[in-house]
């Protein structure tokens, strides 16, 4: 059996919250294809931000809690997440525990104090979604399960910073043909492909959106995220597809704020590459979220043909 | 008149040598691939890893500016454009989150002006 076959689940809080559409769209198509998720039992935010700022070495503990579930508790080898902060901060705390001795103890005496076994660097593979449908279920195998095609639709596939860096937490990538690569990704690109869609060359595909700091500078924020749909239209895309719920909402808001602020309208919808892949495997918009979405993209859908 | 190519790339870099600047170090004269835009943000990224986040955004600026002739137009000259300008917003918002400075008086946010009528007014 592949071993992503069936893969501890981490949705994170982004995905119970303004990412509903993407954890639905997530098991929606992991059930198309035959891939099953379990949802790690009683796990906690990753330190995101936040916490980080405060005290990396509270955030490597709060991300070593969720794979010591995983892994002591439902014996787990694989847990998967599909957020790109949670998937960056559990590939973080891997690499400092495997390399920071004071990091290790930090999270040992945590562990110890919330009574809990303490997690052991290697004892858990931390994949991303596109890795789950690229390495577990394999491009060919998605293509022989499609009900429809996007073709026609024009994609500008957009990562975001922090599925490739730092790029020696992901030791796992940049290996050569098959794997992921930091500088130039593209498991996305490949996907959608595969479902029919007409990738764009996009060169913002991994800048930055101000995430960091929609709050204490929206303005910079929103400015980052208009070039990006600028960027992306000038480009010819229909769409920009997303593999993370803040790049997503960030894109979303932003989009509405550029507008309002700034009098600069973008007519480049946002899809999770989840909806669109969903979508394909022919899936109702509505089990995928589509309706969530700020950006209409279901209107687009329609006016191609797709949905 | 829309920008050349040269112009684009000298934007970028003196994007780099503010940052630089601004964090009390001399801009390098060096290249890297032959492109000095990608010493700068080597030496603007030592000790600040976060600063590797417009690493690609550099790298795409050599690219197009290797796509476009002198003179070049279209579309490669348009998505450049953006990419710098792309560059000039993200060192931007590092300049202020570092509490280094605005970088220009055009990295000022947007709202400023009209914050500042509304006090004016009240």
């Amino acid at each position: 059996m592949n071993k992503y076959q069936k893969v501890a689940y981490y949705p994170g809080c982004a995905l119970e919250g303004t990412g509903h559409a993407y954890n639905s769209s997530t098991k929606a198509v992991g059930k198309a294809l035959g891939l099953e998720l379990d949802e790690v039992k009683d796990w906690n935010c990753c330190g995101a931000m936040e916490v980080k700022n405060v005290d990396p070495k509270v955030q490597t503990y709060l991300s070593s809690r969720v794979m010591a579930i995983a892994a002591h508790e439902m014996k787990a080898k694989v847990v998967m997440a599909p957020c790109n902060g949670c998937y960056h901060n559990l590939k973080k705390a891997e690499y400092d525990l495997a390399n920071d001795e004071a990091s290790r103890q930090t999270v040992d005496r945590i562990s110890k104090k919330a009574g809990h076994e303490t997690y052991q660097a290697g004892s858990l593979e931390t994949i991303h979604a596109l890795d789950w449908i690229k390495d577990g279920i394999g491009e060919e195998e998605l293509k022989r399960r499609l009900k429809s095609s996007l073709k026609g639709l024009k994609v500008a596939n957009y990562y975001g910073c922090m599925y490739t860096r730092p790029r020696h937490i992901f030791p796992e990538k940049d290996q050569g043909p098959g794997s992921e690569s930091t500088s130039q990704p593209h498991f996305m690109d490949d996907l959608l492909a595969v479902a029919g869609a007409e990738n764009v060359d996009f060169p913002l595909k991994t800048a930055c959106c101000g995430g960091a700091h929609t709050l204490s500078d929206s303005d910079t924020s929103t400015q980052l995220v208009l070039n990006i749909l600028q960027a992306a239209e000038v480009a010819g895309a229909d769409v920009i597809a997303t593999e993370c719920p803040t790049c997503h909402s960030g894109l979303e808001m932003h989009q509405v704020r550029a507008e309002k602020v700034l009098g600069t309208k973008t007519k480049v919808r946002m899809l999770y590459f989840t909806q669109l892949l969903g979508v394909a495997l022919g899936v109702s918009p509505r089990k995928l979220g589509v309706h969530e979405n700020v950006s209409d993209g279901l209107a687009l859908l329609k006016e191609k043909g797709i949905a | 008149m829309s920008a050349a190519r040269g112009t684009l790339l000298a934007r970028a870099e003196a994007v780099l040598e503010e940052w630089v600047r601004a964090r009390g170090e001399t801009p390098t004269q060096d290249t890297v691939e032959t492109f000095r835009l990608l010493a700068l943000h080597r030496q603007g990224a030592r000790g600040v890893p976060s600063f590797n986040a417009c690493r690609e955004t550099c790298r795409e600026i050599a690219y197009h500016y290797n796509l476009l002739e002198e003179s070049g137009d279209g579309k490669p000259r348009l998505m450049m454009e953006m990419l710098v300008r792309h560059l000039e917003l993200f060192v931007r918002g590092k300049m202020e989150v570092e509490g280094l400075g605005d970088f220009c008086c055009a990295s000022r946010p947007v709202r400023e002006k009209s914050l500042l009528e509304e006090r004016t007014d009240g």
